[in-house]
């Protein structure tokens, strides 16, 4: 049994999709999904247990060897990513039980956990393999799955959302699997390991530098770098509550994780910055999306916008962690992933909550709420807290990585510059607690009551974890340091 | 009782911190809540009190929590100069309880719950302040004192208090996430360290191109200390009620900011390698400029709380000039100012506090006569004003003393002259008004004739207890000497050595 967890990591929530389908009673359907995430979020916690103890586990599907069959590889980087997207979204369904249930009609609530399900599926397979091809199939059922979610929001802009996102994730899905199939063209191969030994050989070769360009293009319009970010704020302003923010914490995460992955693992840190001047591009992208998408989340009338384009900013420092081309660097970006998966789940239940409670998330729907919905409240300033990166908070832990591998790089400026940025951040996070607190109400809030506890607990539960990895920060900067060690030492 | 000094430490932080609480439990009982906070006070009273005389007798006391990011623990460290701060603070929390009582009851505020929950906080966070034994763990309290003061300064909820709230908040933050965390960040990249040593954690291999960039923004950052430009916080704080302003912006917020300079100063710089960086005269004439100018601009307010706010500024300017004399008469001077000047600026924002419930005047220009009116609170502005320029019979004439005798060590001149003239401002912008207030008839031009009416009896109690604190430590200045003596020796920079 324990030999077969990286498959049963996968094919728990993928046999869990369907069979959501056949139960067909709206309330048992929550709890189902509820139980397969749970049981997909103890298998991943076995895996890493496994991981940390006897090191990478390579598993052929149906014994058949790679290259030939498809391999799941399961290390340090990856078993970390599964726990957390399993995680997160086993507690992001405790709170859609009553969530979903008000928001989306009764003849919905399967397909939004069928679709869930699958998206999870996804993801937790994109973390898992170590096929470059899956990769691709992968991303696609989460990618379709998203759509479906999106589009299942009450709100008829949901449906121009989610059509958007439409367009410019197959545009993202075409151009890796472009970069994918030059590369099975160079080689023969499409298992990661394999062509990992078999790329330096045609490292010269002009078909290998356009793979690695469509890949980049591609991976990068999927994690919402600037300026491929467009699809995001509206997807995650019209998608319902829970599904914002399950998506918002791990599927730009997990793009993270390919785009790492391809670079470090697949086409080697030397190849990465000598063929293309990627380190600067990076940089220079990375810094002008954190000062435009925080400056833009500045004027939203939305909550759930704020934090979208809050969001991409965050995405921009984990960029920026990978531009700095070091060890640190790439521990930074990696405990930043974690750190900031934490901050906007907890941030988005919250603000689900608040959309539970008075059917909005407009800004100026939130004055007065401090009184009427306390505890919620007190969560979005924890979360926001974290945002801006107080110490005691993840926020502040990530920040100080940046920081100190920037200042290791000898990048004073770049270090001045995020710094400033976490002001932005200030001025865009205390926007929404003058209104929460300062700001008489707008709507009649007599009868507004705190949010249900199904869905304080979440929300609390994630605000305590911000505040417990900000102060022991064994396992996610003690993780992270042996996953970049790992990726720049042997390829796996 | 008997703990350990260890957990004595702990326990400085986590009374405070806990009685919040029973605070908000207790919120339907205002005088159980009070009660609360009192006890809260009495405890850490009794806390610090035992852990000078622990320290006193010789005995050192350190607590290192398990390392948070790996490298960096939470430590602390009793240490002379964190022990006159802590306990200023622990005995004027008493103190300003007493008197909020009075002045929160008389003046009918709102929210009183809140208050004290955050009051508590920001005490346990200077504790944390006070006793902390690295920069990290040093920078943490502070940031959380800002968070904890803000809801303090907006309390009054109006649009005035929430744009003061956000000046408060957006400079104090500004400076401390783009300055004081880069330099701290910058000297554990250079130094490889950030813990307090005597002597400084700087070695001559740092070019001092790199350890002068970091002093400017240690400087700058500890945006607390007001130095100019960055001192427009202060009197946006204000708007607080005056408890707030009288404890936070006259004694914990203000002296955790130069607290924090001359730790840095002399623990992290060390004296010596201050002396030879070529920022640190830059800095020391724009913290006397920030002495002079906060004066002149004091004496241009009509609003009483806005121009004890600038004399505050300027009285901070000395306390950093102290530091960065770089000389161990100068450091002596602003570790005495610390508790000095507290006394001083307590005593007439408690007066101020004290005018403004019973006759609610704000206005300088209206208090004229009003000496017969409330004796007791004048007499004690008067005396607090002595203080704050530093005359006898009063706490503030040592402290200005040494500073004086800093500035003929280094021989700067200019230092001196700016300390004299500077005394000259404090008298014109302080002395006429308890001078007005008894000589000169009041606006009606009725001379006879007015009845006493005095702030609630809890008010007078704690501006009594101030102002006899003010000549107390003129005359029985020993303790605090010792303790700003030792700070020298634990520093490496014996005075008189």
């Amino acid at each position: 049994m324990i030999a077969h967890y990286p498959i049963l990591q996968v094919i728990i929530p993928l046999l869990g999709a369907p069979l959501c389908l056949f139960i067909r009673i709206p309330r048992l359907v929550g709890l189902f999904a509820l139980l397969v995430s749970a049981a997909a979020f103890l298998v991943s916690c076995g895996l890493l247990q496994q991981v940390l103890s006897h090191g990478t586990i390579v598993y052929e599907i149906g014994g058949w060897a790679a290259p030939w069959g498809i391999e799941y590889r399961i290390d340090q980087l990856n078993s970390y990513l599964l726990l957390l997207v399993s995680g997160i979204s086993t507690v992001v369904l405790v709170a859609a039980q009553t969530s979903v249930k008000k928001e989306l009609p009764e003849n919905r609530h399967i397909y939004f956990y069928t679709s869930y399900l699958l998206c999870l599926t996804g993801l937790l397979g994109i973390l898992a393999t170590g096929d470059a091809f899956n990769v691709f199939v992968f991303l696609e059922i989460s990618a379709l799955s998203s759509y479906t979610m999106i589009a299942l929001g009450t709100d008829r802009r949901a449906l121009t959302a989610s059509y958007q996102y439409l367009v410019m994730g197959t545009i993202g899905a075409t151009f890796i699997i472009i970069g994918v199939g030059l590369m099975y063209m160079m080689t023969g191969t499409l298992n990661m390991h394999d062509l990992a030994q078999r790329l330096p050989e045609v490292y010269k070769s002009k078909t290998i530098l356009s793979a690695f360009g469509f890949f980049i293009v591609g991976v990068c319009l999927k994690l919402a770098l600037f300026p491929l970010h467009l699809w995001l704020p509206n997807a995650y302003a019209f998608a319902p509550s829970i599904a914002t923010a399950f998506l918002a914490a791990t599927s730009t995460k997990v793009a993270v994780y390919i785009l790492i992955r391809y670079m470090f693992s697949i086409f080697g840190i030397e190849f990465v910055t000598t063929s293309l001047p990627l380190n600067d591009i990076f940089l220079v992208l990375g810094l002008i999306g954190i000062f435009a998408a925080s400056v833009s989340a500045i004027y939203q009338r939305n909550v759930k916008r704020i934090f979208a384009y809050s969001s991409i900013a965050q995405i921009g420092y984990m960029i920026l962690g990978l531009a700095i081309g070091t060890q640190l660097g790439l521990t930074a970006t990696l405990l930043h992933l974690f750190n900031h998966a934490l901050m906007k789940s907890a941030l988005f239940l919250a603000i689900g909550a608040v959309t539970y409670r008075i059917g909005s998330s407009q800004i100026y729907h939130l004055a007065g709420l401090g009184r009427k919905m306390p505890f919620t409240m007190a969560a979005i300033v924890a979360g926001g807290l974290s945002l801006i990166g107080v110490p005691l908070t993840v926020g502040f832990v990530s920040k100080w990585y940046l920081v100190v591998a920037l200042l290791d790089n000898g990048w004073w400026p770049v270090a001045v510059l995020v710094l400033f940025s976490s002001l932005i951040a200030v001025i865009y996070v205390w926007r929404v607690i003058e209104w929460i607190y300062f700001t008489p109400p707008r709507i009649i809030l007599d009868d507004i009551k705190e949010a249900p506890l199904s869905q304080l607990i979440p929300i609390w539960f994630l605000v305590l974890a911000n505040l417990y990895f900000g102060v022991d920060t064994r396992l996610t900067v003690g993780v992270s340091k042996m996953a970049a060690q790992s990726l720049f030492g042997v390829t796996p | 009782m008997n703990l350990s000094p260890e957990l004595m430490v702990l326990m400085t932080i986590l009374v405070p911190a806990f009685a919040v609480i029973p605070i908000i439990a207790a919120n339907r009982y205002p005088n159980l809540r009070e009660g609360i906070t009192i006890t809260a006070s009495l405890m850490l009273i009794y806390l610090v009190s035992s852990l000078y005389t622990f320290t006193r007798d010789g005995g050192s006391v350190t607590l290192v929590s398990p390392d948070l990011i790996p490298g960096l623990s939470l430590s602390f460290e009793i240490e002379p100069l964190g022990m006159i701060f802590s306990l200023v603070a622990s005995y004027l929390w008493l103190v300003t309880t007493v008197y909020a009582v009075g002045y929160m009851r008389g003046h009918h505020e709102q929210n009183q719950t809140r208050f004290y929950s955050c009051f508590a906080i920001a005490i346990a966070s200077v504790m944390g302040i006070a006793y902390a034994d690295n920069l990290f763990t040093l920078f943490i309290f502070y940031e959380i004192l800002t968070f904890s003061t803000y809801p303090l300064v907006t309390h009054a909820g109006t649009v005035k208090a929430k744009q003061g709230g956000r000046v408060y908040l957006g400079i104090l933050l500004t400076t401390s996430i783009l300055f004081l965390l880069l330099a701290i960040i910058g000297t554990w990249v250079t130094a490889g360290r950030m813990d307090f040593v005597a002597g400084g954690v700087f070695n001559e291999n740092n070019s001092p191109l790199v350890t002068g960039t970091l002093l400017v923004l240690f400087i700058f950052g500890i945006g607390k200390a007001a130095i100019m430009p960055f001192h427009r916080w202060l009197p946006a704080a204000m708007v607080a009620p005056t408890p707030v302003s009288a404890l936070l912006h006259a004694v914990a917020v203000v002296k955790a900011g130069v607290f924090t300079v001359l730790k840095v100063c002399v623990y992290i710089f060390g004296l010596d390698l201050l002396k030879t960086l070529p920022t640190t005269d830059i800095l020391l004439y724009l913290a006397a400029a920030t002495v002079i100018i906060a004066s002149i601009i004091a004496m241009r307010q009509d609003n009483l709380k806005a121009r004890l706010a600038y004399s505050t500024v300027s009285q901070l300017g000395y306390i950093t000039i102290g530091a960065l004399l770089a000389t161990s008469a100068g450091a002596l001077g602003g570790a005495m100012h610390i508790a000095m000047h507290a006394f001083g600026k307590i005593t007439l924002f408690f007066c101020a506090g004290a005018i403004m419930v019973a006759s609610h005047k704000t206005e300088i220009s209206q208090m004229r006569g009003l000496g017969r009116q409330m004796p007791i609170t004048m007499v004690a502005f008067f005396i607090g004003s002595l203080s704050i320029i530093g005359l006898p019979p009063t706490g503030g004439t040592w402290s200005k003393w040494y500073l004086m005798i800093g500035a003929i060590d280094s021989e700067k001149w200019l230092i001196m002259i700016v300390l004299m003239v500077s005394s000259l401002l404090n008298i014109a912008y302080l002395l006429p008004i308890p001078i007005r207030a008894f000589l000169v008839d009041n606006e009606d031009g009725q001379k006879s004739e007015v009845k006493i009416k005095e702030a609630p009896l809890l008010s007078l109690l704690a501006i009594s207890v101030t102002a006899l604190g003010c000549i107390v430590l003129f005359f029985y200045t020993q303790p605090l000497f010792e303790l700003a003596l030792s700070f020298l020796e634990a520093a490496g920079v014996p005075y008189g050595g």
